[in-house]
């Protein structure tokens, strides 16, 4: 052996985790003993004892718990993945406006980029839902608007494949019959986790363009390009290509902060870890499924955007 | 005059967009006026904000509400001990954000002083009574989380970067686990583990309370973040300067302490309170574990009270007004460090 003195700590430093993590399962499994807790992953396949208030993947109390995760999972991935697009698009609009010539604009997307950034998400979604539920008007006398399109206190109403073919939700009595419903608790966390995850986009792009040399734009134009054309053909590929490792790394954020969904009670994936968790007692066994899910998630992430680094990198010169 | 016509009518689109723009201000800003001043009342009445039927604000919530929003459950009667500690940490953002401290002053006024802020808190000495941690509450309790969160976290965050930077394999493999994990789940996940897995792992009944517990889950959280930041740092120190100070007569330890460390804090400092920005946001998410820092005392202060409840969104304007200040001032202080 080359470095004796390293391997010597290598060597202690096992041993530490060796004591440390003897010493954490043996305290552990005495709290567990001490407070009648069984251990183990068993509870996946026994009923689950709690509703949901909504999920895709129909559940009830009588179901599983794993079948309780699963919706959960899809619950996330309901509110994360049409939120990303979203905030993806509503970024890039503001991201533009702050760029562009126009005085108007550009004061009102610094206006939103501003106030956004500065209050945190939860404060964003506690306000969004309070407007949801509380100021929109009752079902009875939602607000139309627009063919077969309602929004009140209980959600909005949109039209949707049915039983019976395609349907146009229609006012019934106190509430409003057939089509899809999007709960408060969903559209307070879409708006809100698309618009927080728009404005830090926005400001991005912002970034990547003016980092770009002045001397970019100031050629394009001497070739004749109008500033749109310049703008459009020359500064907005390459910054697009600086902007999109931190852009992918806000929309892992945004699915991150999905789970903010606990503090207003649309039920995800955390969410429902900590029901489960409150039921069954096995606090290790439901934090670890949520950890090891974000982590995987995580990690699929990542290779998907160094896929798309790669690509569009491809034919430049390195 | 002609240029900022040319600006906002210059072609087509501008002038469509601005046009757009203008008719929608014209049509929202006089009732948005109306709304928050005209027909606004300041007084806490609940009768005469009810009569208004939302067609004014009802600032007097504000007045109501605002000592239990800002301090939280804290014993009424001691009152300027949590005003006393948020006014220490926040003063020593202040002095950071004006630059009336600099260097070793600053860096010791920004951990020292909320160090300071808990026995105050906490009491129990001096004829101070002791106020257990359940009580502590909104915005002392935000700014400490936020100032010890990042006190723990910096110190943290720079030995984890160096140590993913040794020649000890075991070591780095263990630390580059813990990195990606922790950056890997949201700060739920974790606030989660600090609630319900921590006690498990103190033997007998010396589990700290809920607060301690919380705020370890945020150093290893922040101090993740932190030593990715440093170490981004440190791969891009120049490697020229470190053989010159060997070739001077430094020793390994002194070249970090004089010369990398120093300069290489400087120029991650704009990331770093960015870093503080997240923090001082994130903590809000502590309410999600019953600790009513500013925004869960939002909460506890409206949504028991039906007399007071529909006048959320005014209360929710004052505190959302202070996240807003406290962020402005942090970003003053990332300013003021870079020109330093």
């Amino acid at each position: 052996m080359k470095h004796p003195a390293r391997l010597a700590w290598q060597a202690l430093l096992l041993l530490a985790l060796l004591v440390l993590g003897g010493l954490l399962v043996t305290t552990t499994a005495g709290h567990l003993q001490e407070r009648g807790i069984r251990s183990g992953f068993d509870f996946l396949l026994e009923p689950a004892g709690f509703a949901l208030g909504e999920s895709l993947l129909p559940f009830d109390s009588g179901d599983s718990t794993l079948r309780a995760f699963a919706a959960g999972l899809l619950n996330t991935l309901r509110v994360a993945l049409p939120g990303a697009l979203l905030a993806v698009v509503v970024g890039v609009v503001v991201g533009f406006g702050r760029l562009g010539d126009n005085p108007l604009v550009r004061a009102l997307a610094g206006v939103f980029v501003n106030g956004v950034r500065n209050v945190p998400l939860l404060l964003h979604l506690l306000a969004w839902y309070f407007i949801l539920t509380d100021l929109l008007p009752a079902a009875d006398a939602a607000l139309r608007l627009a063919p077969g399109v309602f929004l009140s206190k209980s959600g909005l109403a949109l039209p949707w494949w049915g039983e019976a073919g395609w349907e146009l939700p229609e006012p019934a009595g106190f509430g409003i019959d057939g089509g899809a419903r999007l709960t408060p608790e969903y559209l307070a966390l879409l708006i809100g986790l698309s618009t927080y995850s728009a404005a830090y986009i926005a400001e991005t792009l912002r970034g990547a363009v003016q980092a770009l040399p002045p001397g970019q734009r100031l050629s394009a134009l001497a070739l004749g390009m109008t500033p749109r054309q310049a703008f459009v053909l020359v500064l907005l590929p390459q910054a697009w290509r600086a902007a999109l490792p931190p852009v992918t790394s806000q929309l892992l954020n945004l699915f991150k902060n999905a789970s903010l969904a606990v503090a207003i009670g649309y039920p995800d994936l955390v969410s429902v870890a900590g029901t489960s968790l409150n039921q069954t007692g096995r606090a290790i066994e439901c934090l670890l499924i949520v950890i090891g899910v974000y982590l995987l998630l995580s990690l699929l992430a990542a290779a998907l955007s160094h896929r798309l680094e790669r690509r569009s990198l491809r034919g430049m010169a390195p | 005059m002609i240029a900022l016509r040319r600006a906002l009518f210059g072609d087509p689109l501008n002038a469509a967009l601005s046009l757009l723009i203008l008719a929608v201000l014209a049509l929202t800003l006089p009732s948005l006026v109306d709304w928050a001043l005209l027909k606004a009342r300041f007084a806490p009445d609940v009768a005469a904000c009810e009569a208004l039927e939302r067609s004014g604000a009802c600032w007097g919530v504000v007045t109501e509400k605002a000592r239990f929003i800002v301090l939280g459950r804290y014993p009424a009667e001691q009152g300027w001990r949590p005003a006393l500690a948020a006014g220490l940490i926040a003063g020593s953002w202040v002095a950071a954000a004006s630059g009336w401290l600099r260097g070793r002053a600053l860096i010791a006024a920004l951990t020292v002083l909320p160090l300071l802020a808990l026995p105050l808190l906490a009491g129990g000495f001096a004829g101070l009574d002791a106020v257990p941690t359940e009580l502590w509450g909104g915005l002392p309790l935000t700014l400490l989380l936020t100032g010890l969160g990042m006190a723990g976290a910096l110190p943290l965050g720079i030995a984890v970067a160096y140590g993913r930077r040794a020649p000890l394999p075991l070591l780095r493999g263990l630390l580059t686990a813990y990195v990606e994990l922790a950056r890997g789940i949201p700060l739920v996940a974790a606030l989660f583990v600090a609630s319900f897995l921590l006690p498990l792992f103190f033997p007998g009944d010396l589990a700290p309370d809920m607060l301690w517990r919380v705020l370890i889950a945020i150093v290893l959280f922040a101090a993740a973040y932190l030593s990715e930041i440093i170490r981004g740092g440190l791969q891009a120190f120049p490697e020229g300067q470190r053989s010159a100070a060997a070739a001077l007569g430094f020793s390994p330890w002194q070249i970090q302490r004089w010369i990398v460390l120093p300069q290489v804090l400087r120029h991650v400092a704009p990331s770093l309170t960015n870093s503080a920005i997240a923090l001082f946001k994130d903590t809000s998410l502590v309410t999600i574990v019953s600790l009513y820092e500013l925004t869960g005392a939002l909460g506890l202060a409206l949504s028991g009270d039906a007399q007071w409840r529909p006048f959320y969104l005014e209360a929710w304007l004052f505190i959302a007004a202070i996240y807003w200040l406290g962020c402005a001032l942090l970003a003053r202080i990332s300013q003021r460090l870079t020109q330093a």
